[in-house]
């Protein structure tokens, strides 16, 4: 009988975040339109519902009524798995993210290490939709995702190990703790910069959008992709941008904490500054994608091998002397 | 000058001009209008829906000379005409083919008695293929309904003819 309540309040607690986010990816959507609308002058989605918030649950509506068309010559089985493991992976990371000090579904202590893996694991969905279509476009699509996502990986992986010198600890409740007195964006501002743009790279945003690039690649990986399972892909994606936005908010801008420890904003929820922050970041991805043309690829490829790595290398060296050299380091 | 362009790419200058410029026309009025709800001006010589025009003691202008038919590009006009009782020569079918017509205007241009137009509406979307195939009646119908428009069109555009 007790095991029969654990599991049925485990699931409780499951479907009380994985819901807010399904529905704040909808909005999300909403709200990049909106913002890439406005920069160019237009009006962006506004008519169902109140300014057009609705908007994207009419368009999942209309993609669940659609037919899927699954090509003759395709890996059948795989083809079908691709969008369920894009969006699987990037729902299931939603589980460490640490909305207050109390509020988090599995505290564990190797945290923004299983966040890593679950987002590093996201480009599988990709490549196997890419390579089991059996068609070109959006097997360069795959292939050109495959390279950028694991070039910048290894960027935000050092970026990381920035962060944890100056916390000590995998645990994304510590590494938001840590940032009590100061946000790790004032020390390490360039490592912010850093992540914020390799975070575009690897969520496929522009000016990094090659997988997708419609000019030359029809709609990348996509472009087989219809009804119900096209809708998956498109919603992964944006849950994988939510969730990029997040960990930016945790590791720099101190995720649920309040900017000062004063009257008016220490009595706000702390779910609430965490949610502030990655609107904040969402609109800054948002704006970007309305200003700034796409890189050419080997552009992308040098930024990321020659100049992001080997500077995120150099701040990982500085960071540590002085740590070191000041007596600062943390632990023990 | 590649030390200043150096020190632009490093603290990203031109990146952030461009994003400062974007906040900027983020608070502009809008260029666009809100369609459904409010509609832009059409010109005169807008070329819609087509119509059939009548006289105004409800003659039909329409003699079957078939100018138009001759002239449509598309061959989206098909006429069948007869010669009436009273001895005039009056259509007996008037179809156009709204799917085939490529709204170029000339059976208008052609028409000698203003008969066929082409009006401002450009709202008639349709469910069905079948209910694009406009007979006689509804051309008549459509005449009737935009006459008042169709009229201060012509007279508004008849310096230039």
């Amino acid at each position: 009988m007790t095991e029969l309540f654990i599991f049925f309040e485990q699931i409780y607690r499951i479907l009380f975040l994985l819901i807010p986010v399904l529905v704040s990816v909808a909005m999300i959507v909403w709200l990049d339109r909106r913002v890439w609308a406005f920069v160019q002058k237009r009006r962006g989605p506004n008519v169902v519902g109140p300014f057009g918030l609705f908007q994207t649950l009419a368009d999942a509506l209309k993609y669940i009524f659609k037919e899927i068309i699954i090509p003759a010559s395709s890996n059948k089985v795989i083809f079908i798995l691709a969008p369920i493991v894009t969006m699987t992976l990037a729902l299931i990371a939603w589980a460490v993210i640490p909305f207050s000090e109390t509020f988090v579904l599995a505290d564990i202590n190797v945290g923004i290490l299983y966040l890593f893996a679950v987002s590093s694991l996201g480009v599988y969905g990709i490549i196997m939709g890419g390579w089991a279509s059996n068609s070109k476009y959006p097997f360069l699509g795959a292939i050109r995702s495959a390279a950028q996502m694991v070039s910048y990986e290894v960027s935000i992986g050092v970026i990381i190990i920035n962060v944890l010198l100056c916390v000590g600890s995998l645990n994304l409740s510590d590494i938001v703790l840590a940032q009590k007195d100061l946000w790790f964006v004032i020390p390490l501002f360039p490592m912010f910069i850093i992540f914020f743009i390799s975070a575009l790279a690897e969520t496929n945003r522009p000016p990094f959008d090659l997988p997708e690039a419609e000019a030359e690649l029809v709609a990348g990986y996509q472009t087989e992709y219809s009804g119900m399972m096209y809708a998956m892909f498109w919603l992964g994606e944006y849950a994988n941008i939510l969730l990029m936005c997040a960990m930016g908010s945790i590791l720099f801008l101190g995720g649920w904490l309040s900017p000062i420890d004063l009257f008016p904003f220490n009595v706000i929820p702390a779910p609430i500054w965490l949610i502030l922050k990655i609107l904040f970041l969402f609109i800054l991805f948002a704006l970007i994608k309305a200003i700034v043309p796409r890189y050419r690829y080997d552009q992308l490829m040098k930024l990321g091998w020659k100049i992001f790595l080997p500077f995120s290398l150099i701040y990982v060296v500085l960071t540590a002397s002085f740590l070191m050299y000041f007596d600062l380091l943390p632990g023990n | 000058m590649s030390l200043i362009r150096f020190f632009k790419t490093i603290f990203m200058i031109d990146f952030l001009t461009g994003l400062i410029m974007a906040i900027k026309e983020i608070f502009k009025p809008k260029k666009t209008i809100n369609y459904p709800f409010e509609k832009g001006s059409i010109s005169p010589r807008a070329r819609g829906e087509h119509a059939l025009r009548r006289y105004p003691n409800g003659e039909e202008r329409c003699i079957a000379c078939k100018l138009c038919e001759a002239v449509c590009p598309a061959q989206a006009i098909t006429i069948e005409s007869s010669e009436r009782e009273d001895g005039s020569r009056k259509t007996t079918r008037y179809d156009i083919d709204m799917l085939k017509c490529i709204y170029c205007g000339l059976c208008e241009q052609s028409c000698p008695v203003d008969a066929i137009v082409q009006g401002p509406n450009f709202e008639f979307a349709t469910e069905t293929r079948e209910e694009l195939y406009y007979n006689k009646e509804k051309l008549l119908e459509n005449g009737d309904r935009w006459e008042n428009i169709l009229a201060a069109n012509i007279n508004a555009d008849s310096s230039h003819r």
